[in-house]
Parts: C-alpha cells; structure tokens; sequence
C-alpha cells in the first residue's frame, strides 16, 4: 500500500464516522443500560445470599439462668446470640463503690440507649445485686477480661485484652478507653426470684 | 539435522500455526531485553512469583482433608498435622510460605522505592502491584480464619468489626460480612471460599497484568535509566539490555536456591518462628466466650494495627483509626504522582530523599514491633502527659511520619539536591 491509498482509506473512515446513525446509537445505548440495570439485579440474590441466614436469625432466641448458683463477688458466663452473656453476682461492697468513679466514667448517666429503660438507674439492673450485661466490647468486639480485685484506684471491673477499654462492674465504660459506649445490657426479666430470662421482658413478651 | 530434530521442528511449527508460543517466549522470555545491571533486589519479583505458585499447590492439597466447618475444622487441621501422611509438611509449606510472601512483597515493594519503578511509564505496573498487595492481605486474613484458633477467631471479629465503625452503614457491613450476628459458623464457610478461589483467582489476574505491562514497557533499574533511549542501529535492541532468558532466569535460580534453603530451615527448624508465623493462641481452638490475654494479628499486619491502635477516636466514633489503617495501604497507590524528582534512583537522588527514606523504614518497622506488644509494654508517662502509655505516644509519633513521608513527598523531592544521571547504566 503506498502512502497516498493509506491516507485515502483514512478519509474514508473519517467520511464513515461523521454519518453517525443516530438512531441505531440512541438504541445500543438504551440496550446496554437496559443490560446494565438486569445485571445490577441479577447481583441482588448473590450479595442477599451473604445476609444472615433463617437459621442465624432464629437461633436468638431467649435464654434462662438460674442466678441462685453464683456466688457473691462471683460471675457467670453463658451465652445469648452466640455472644457471651454475663451474670455478676455484686456484693455490698462493690455496689458501694459504684457510685465513687463517675467523673471518670465517659456515660455515667446512661444517655446512650445501651440498656432497657427499666435499667436506666444507678445501678444500672433490676436488682442491684444482679448485672446482666452482654461481654463484648464496644469497641471491636472481643470480650473484656474479670478484674475485680479492688485497688486503691481501681473499683474493679473489667479490662479487654485487646485495646485496653476499661469497664466498671456496671459495664459502663472509663473515660480514655478507645471503647466508645458503655457495654450492652440486653432486654431480661425475673421469671422467678432466682430465674432470669435474657433475651424478652414484660414488654415484649 | 536428525529424524527427531526436524519432525520437533514440525510439530512446532505445527502449534505455532495454530497458537502463538513461539511468538510469546520471545516476547517474554527469549527477546525480552532487560536492563544487564540488575542487583541483589531485583530477586524478589521472580520469588514472589515461586511462592504464589507454592501456595496455590499447598493450598490445593490442603483443601482435601480440611473441613471448613466451625465444629470440625481446628480438629481436621490437626488431624492434617497427626494422621496425613506428610501433611504436617504441606501445612508447614503454607504457613510458612505466607509469612514468606509478605517478606518478598515488602523487599520487592521497597526495591521500588528504591528506585523509583513506580514512575513514568510504569504507573500502572505500579498500580497493579498494589492491588495485589490488598488482595494478598485479605487472601492472609481470610486464610488465617480457617484453621479456627482462638486468634484466627478473634482476629476475624475484630478486623470485620473495623467495618462496623463506617458511619451510618458499618453495622450493616459487618454483619453482612460475617453473614452472622457475629463471628460463626457462616463466617468460617465463606471466609473458606474467599481464600480458595475468589481471592486467588484475583491474585492471577492481577500478577498476570502486572507482568504484561511490565513487559509493555521495560524494566527498570538501580540507575533509573531508560534502556530503550539507546538502541542498536542494526538490531534495535537496547544496547544496555540482556535477554531475560538466560541470563536472568539463571541469576534467578541462584535466588531461589538461596530462597529455597531459608524456606526449608524455618519449616524443619522453627516452623511457628517463636509465634511471629504461627501464634500460641491459635493452637487453642476458637471459643467465642473468651477472648485471650494478648491478641495480635500476625506480624506481616502489625505496621497497620499500629497505626489503627495509635489513632484516638473521634467523640464516640473509632472510623479515624480505620480510616487511617485503610489509607496508610492506600497511600503507596500515590507514589508515582507524589514523587517530583528529577531522578528515579536513589542513586541520584539527594541526603533530604534518603532521610526520608530511612524515617520511613524505622517508622515501619517500630510499627510494625508495637503491633506485635501490649500498648502498656514500656509503661507510662508521668501525670505531665496524664499518664500515657509510653508505646502509644511513640506509635503515634511514627504514624506521623510514616503519613509524612507520603504527603511532604512532592515538597521534598522537588527541593532534593539531585545528581546527575549518566546517560547509560552503570553495572
């Protein structure tokens, strides 16, 4: 091909392009956004197939514990949801001290929803002597460990392994924990004096 | 010519009218020129390659006597180290060779640095690389899931809970992550399918384009010259070039003897390496009641786990931790549009380039040490910095300049006394 037939079949392309058909451009387009908006909803069942399962769903169902087994100064740990739940068996003592950390207390007044309404209180349960408290951190998940010894600047509490958060023997969370909120208190009720049951209370049930 | 030689050459040229294989071993191997003055860090590349190959054969042989199934799979990764004939090999491989491919990625990584091969024309082979990076971190993390320890359990909830802490939709990700409440069953299952074919198929296709461009545009070197500006007049090879094969598949292959003996004496000697491979922890079988003492990813994460530990919160939101962790991966993805020097090489490049360098190398590694240790190890401050933990201020000065070593880099490098570039390499 010499040099003057390579720029000829140039000129022919550009003839070619400038008779756009506008009307076959207009429906491939409309074809591939049609194709596009089915191949956003063919992707709904796969990324809705990674949602927790039926059977995830149901296996939260409410718990029971017998609280007349746990010692005084005591915990218990179970598990609701697949987390753990803890039981505090509190002496005198340690209600005592609950009141005596506030101001180092990042909520002491509980005014992020964290607990039922009927645990909004000082100590933040139905029966003082007893705190039921989900032990999973807020910050990223791991459970805190038991640190109840009383020190001279330590009302005892918990302290999580993992990035330091510091609790209180309400759950409530110390001021400079990279733990955002106090720990979670789950919905419970006292079926009997000595049987809770976590997981539904008066109001829902 | 002998019977054999030519009816060899027929059937060659057989294929070759049919599929292009001669054309392409020329291209990349045979008639592939590459710089002749590559040195001691242009290893990692062809090392990287070996170990994603070793990892795949391991990992296939792995997947036909693992169960990924939150009651049986702690017990079928033991009963791979006890009853398997050879398994506890196999699974030595590839524990081993994990932490081994993040050894090779960070040296080729720093190689780039080095010389500057993140830059014009090679952004996209840069680009590519740090895709694979990312990818590799998650085919690491989903991986580290499946044999069901107490850190494979808690490392899990705690990275997917990181996702939690994206204002508004965090909590939704999470869960759709774990496919779960939390941490499960559901979780282990999909983590399995993640590592075994999303992720590596990924991982292929993302090598594959990184050497495609690689080849594209030519290799780099410790001069940071370009090979091609220089060209034989009769042959148009580069006059500073060398066929890949065999010059460098032979250097290559006294890397991977080298590789291969480090490779064989952690797995015969020290396979857990004191628990930087393998972690104590994870010899325990997952429980999601308790969490252990001490937990840490392992150590090829701990830089970034730093980083997300030295962050404070904002309020009540811990998303500026994460953020940072994210962006600390993410800001090597910049390097060829932050670096305004005039050279590529160190070589070239000027004492306020270097220092930069090596600010940033110590900050990585003191990272990457914190993230191994408790935040308390160095104890604190006194009440005139309230009581800090020591390791803490610390990481946070390094996070600092680690992010500073990115974001002046267009300031410092323009300012660099630089060198001349001779106009071919210097062996």
């Amino acid at each position: 091909m010499s040099a003057n037939q390579i720029d000829k079949n140039q000129k022919q392309d550009v003839s070619n392009h400038s008779a756009v058909d506008q009307e076959k451009r207009k429906f491939l387009i409309a074809t591939s956004a049609v194709g596009a908006v089915g191949a956003a909803a063919a992707a709904v069942p796969f990324v809705a197939s990674m949602t927790p399962s039926e059977r995830a769903k149901a296996a939260g169902a409410p718990v029971e514990v017998d609280v007349s087994k746990i010692l005084p100064g005591d915990m218990l740990v179970s598990e609701y949801r697949g987390q753990p739940l803890w039981v505090i068996h509190r002496t005198d003592e340690q209600i005592a001290k609950l009141s005596n950390h506030d101001a180092q207390l990042t909520d002491p007044n509980l005014e992020v929803p964290q607990q039922p309404e009927y645990c909004k209180n000082k100590e933040r349960a139905i029966k003082a002597k007893y705190a039921v408290m989900l032990g999973t951190c807020t910050h990223l998940g791991c459970s805190p460990a038991q640190n109840f010894a009383i020190t001279a600047d330590w009302d005892g509490g918990f302290i999580c392994a993992c990035h330091g958060s510091k609790f209180d023997l309400a759950g409530r969370v110390f001021k400079g924990s990279p733990a955002p909120t106090n720990l979670v208190i789950p919905k419970h009720q006292y079926l009997t004096e000595t049987t809770l049951l976590v997981g539904e209370d008066k109001e829902s049930a | 010519m002998s019977l054999f030689t030519k009816k060899a050459d027929e059937l060659l040229n057989w294929v070759d009218a049919r599929f292009p294989l001669t054309s392409n071993i020329k291209a990349h191997l045979t008639e592939y020129y590459a710089p002749k003055n590559f040195n001691f860090w242009y290893f990692f590349g062809s090392l990287a390659l070996l170990v994603l190959v070793l990892q795949i054969v391991t990992g296939i042989f792995l997947t036909m006597h693992y169960k990924p199934e939150a009651l049986m799979a702690f017990a079928s990764v033991e009963y791979i180290m006890r009853d398997v004939p050879w398994g506890w090999l196999i699974r030595y491989m590839h524990s081993t060779g994990a932490s081994l491919f993040f050894v090779v990625i960070y040296l080729h990584m720093f190689r780039g640095l080095l010389y500057g091969s993140y830059r014009n024309p090679r952004e996209l082979i840069w680009l590519f690389g740090v895709g694979i990076f990312l990818a590799l971190m998650g085919e690491a993390f989903f991986g580290y899931l499946l044999p069901w320890g107490q850190m494979s359990y808690w490392g899990a909830q705690v990275i997917t809970s990181l996702f939690g802490t994206v204002p508004f939709i965090g909590p939704d990700i999470a869960e759709w992550l774990r496919g779960d409440y939390l941490t499960s069953d559901a979780t282990l299952n999909r983590f399995f399918a993640f590592h075994v074919i999303a992720l590596p198929l990924v991982i292929l296709g993302l090598v594959a384009a990184h050497i495609l461009a690689l080849h594209e545009v030519g290799s780099n070197n410790p001069d940071g010259v370009e090979i091609k500006k220089l060209k034989d007049k009769k042959t148009g090879i580069p006059l500073d070039g060398i066929p890949f094969h065999p010059y460098y598949t032979v250097k290559d292959m006294v890397g991977v003897v080298v590789f291969l003996i480090v490779f064989a004496v952690i797995i015969f000697f020290a396979p857990e390496v004191g628990g930087y491979f393998l972690e104590a922890n994870n010899f325990v079988p997952a429980d999601p009641l308790v969490t252990p003492a001490h937990i840490a990813p392992t150590w090829y994460f701990t830089p970034y786990y730093s980083i997300l530990r030295a962050v404070p919160p904002i309020g009540i939101s811990q998303f500026p931790g994460v953020a940072a962790m994210g962006l600390a991966v993410l800001a090597f993805a910049f390097l060829p549009w932050l670096d305004r020097s005039s050279v590529k090489s160190i070589r070239y490049k000027g004492n306020l380039y270097k220092g930069w360098l090596a600010a940033f190398v110590v900050s990585f590694l003191v990272l990457g040490y914190l993230g191994t240790v408790p935040a308390n190890v160095w104890g604190q401050f006194g009440d005139w910095l309230g009581k800090a933990d020591i390791a803490t201020v610390v990481a946070r000065v390094f996070t600092v300049i680690y992010f500073a070593f990115f974001i002046l880099m267009p300031w410092y490098t323009k300012k660099d006394k630089t060198k001349p570039v001779p106009e071919r390499v210097t062996g």
